[in-house]
């Protein structure tokens, strides 16, 4: 037959309300027809959001992360041990009046060997071990008022005199961001290549079940199909591939991330995953939307090449 | 209700090839016509003019009145729900049964389930088929496939039925039973155009005939024969010698 280019008319998209239900059954049957096409569509769609999901979580989590390691971001200003502390309190005081200082806490090398002690957990006995030689120096721990100040403060307090050594969080956050930015990249990237990648399969799919309905697209083009009533079952079947896939995508990631959260808190406690429920449903409901827009795109592609009605 | 002026249809492509020429006809509403000429006339081609699945290259056909050159793209769809439209292999759909090879039709002109529901059986009757109404087409006989594809034809209440070589797989008796059933389509008043080679459903017959060769109207005749031959009475027996044709000395094919 020959086609009839530009067949889009003043007609719109619309079927009659009543005609829904076709499409829709039509739709899911073309699925059907064609299952081990789908399955593929299905998994290579369900693949690639999973990658839009990991990315999605990896990225909140480590932005959570930077914002709680910024908010900690404290300097530790270790006192020269010729100073007593009544000297060491009063350096204390004296830095707590600088600008960019929030607070200054000075904290003994007796309270710092508790705080170590702490650290390795109720098992460990420091204070055995080293015995009644403690090696710590008395230390002010000191906050800024803003992270961007700490490298600066940081500076400051190296050539106060009293301080023999400073330190705090160098680069982490850097390395931190850098991260994140290295994982967005990488992850859009192959995001966008998958993506991609499953439209073809898509619009390969639909474009089999185009040919393999031929026959039935000839009756109803006869009979007085309007365009958009054959070609709405074509674009239902490409938003349930995508669908299947989003979903497939969202259970996969929601089972995997709960198990890896709670092994996490288990085994690794310093390392906090986010585990509200709010950030999961954002995150499917994204990722529903996204299938259903490739699986939309894939089927319109092979419609408008392949189906000129 | 259709009518050719002057048209005529190039099919462009790498060799030029004119299925009609100059063309000019009328098909009132009611009428019983029959399409005869040999392969490559250009009777399918007059035929998918009237469906508007082609275009005149140059002349106008009208349907009731309206320029089918002119109809909007959105349009033909609905224009062509006016008009059933009949196969010589039936194009039935094998993996479906008899309903739902007339519901298929049924649904793709958008009729509401209320509506199939108290069509379908109608039609079905008027088919004689509600006895296999769970049947596949492989399970029913030629004529019995046929009528389905009638019925499928005649889903949305058509004002004309055309059937491009209806017979044409079948034998003289289940052609003359669908024979019947066009007739009796036509006693209701839908019109029905017939392309056919069937020389003696013609003859029988006594329809209107327009007869086509190389894309030319050569004949069209009042309660004519396949070919242009002369009868000497109605009963339909045949008086032998071909006398005076009107046009040319036209060759029957079959």
């Amino acid at each position: 037959m020959p086609a009839q280019a530009g067949s889009r008319g003043s007609g719109g998209c619309r079927v009659k309300v009543s005609s829904i239900g076709y499409v829709c059954r039509d739709g899911i049957r073309n699925i059907w027809r064609n299952k081990m096409m789908s399955v593929a569509s299905i998994s290579t769609v369900a693949i690639s959001l999973f990658l839009l999901g990991f990315v999605w979580l990896f990225i909140t989590n480590v932005d959570h992360m930077v914002t709680s390691v910024e908010s900690e971001l404290e300097i530790n200003a270790y006192i020269e041990t010729s100073y007593t502390r009544d000297q060491g309190a009063e350096l204390s005081e004296q830095i707590s009046r600088l600008p960019g200082v929030a607070t200054t806490s000075f904290v003994t090398k007796e309270e710092a060997l508790i705080i170590l002690n702490g650290r390795f957990g109720a098992d460990a006995n420091l204070s055995d071990t080293v015995g009644v030689y403690n090696p710590l120096p008395d230390l002010i721990k000191v906050k800024a008022t803003d992270p961007d100040l700490v490298p600066g403060l940081a500076m400051r307090l190296e050539n106060t005199a009293g301080i023999e050594m400073v330190r705090y969080g160098k680069g982490m956050v850097e390395r931190l961001l850098q991260t994140a930015d290295w994982v967005r990249r990488a992850g859009l990237l192959g995001l966008l290549g998958i993506s991609v990648a499953a439209i073809f399969l898509i619009s390969t799919s639909i474009r089999l079940t185009v040919y393999s309905r031929r026959e039935e697209i000839t009756i109803m083009r006869l009979v007085g199909a309007t365009n958009w009533y054959i070609r709405w079952p074509f674009l239902v079947e490409g938003l349930f591939i995508g669908v299947f896939g989003s979903v497939m995508a969202c259970g996969i990631l929601y089972y995997g991330y709960l198990g890896l959260a709670k092994y996490l808190t288990e085994n690794l406690y310093f390392i906090p995953l986010l585990s509200d429920m709010e950030i999961l449903i954002n995150m499917g409901l994204n990722i529903l939307a996204y299938g259903g827009l490739l699986g939309l795109i894939g089927s319109f592609l092979s419609v408008i090449r392949y189906l000129r009605v | 209700m259709i009518q050719f002026f002057n048209v005529s249809k190039i099919y462009a492509g790498e060799v030029k090839v004119t299925a009609l020429k100059d063309v000019t006809m009328n098909i009132d509403k009611g009428e019983f016509v029959f399409l005869v000429g040999p392969s490559g006339a250009g009777k399918s081609t007059l035929t998918k003019l009237i469906i508007r699945e082609e275009v005149a290259s140059s002349g106008q056909v009208m349907a009731e009145g309206k320029n089918l050159a002119r109809m909007k793209q959105w349009e033909i769809p609905f224009y062509r729900r006016n008009i059933g439209f009949v196969f010589q292999d039936f194009r039935l759909l094998m993996t479906r049964t008899v309903y739902e090879n007339v519901a298929f039709a049924a649904e793709a002109v958008e009729l509401t389930r209320s509506q199939i529901r108290q069509r379908l059986p109608m039609i079905l009757e008027m088919m004689g088929l509600e006895t296999k109404k769970n049947a596949y087409p492989h399970q029913l006989s030629g004529g019995q496939q046929q009528r389905l594809g009638i019925a499928r034809a005649m889903v949305n209440n058509p004002t004309m039925i055309i059937a491009d070589e209806p017979t044409g797989n079948l034998d003289p008796e289940t052609s003359a039973e669908i024979m019947q059933i066009f007739q009796a389509i036509n006693r209701r008043g839908t019109t029905v155009l017939i392309a056919t080679h069937d020389k003696a459903m013609v003859d029988k017959l006594r329809k209107r005939v327009v007869q086509l060769r190389e894309g030319f109207v050569v004949r069209d005749e009042k309660n004519g024969g396949y070919s242009p031959v002369v009868w000497d009475d109605r009963d339909g027996s045949h008086a032998g010698a071909s006398r005076e044709p009107r046009i040319g000395g036209m060759q029957s094919e079959s």
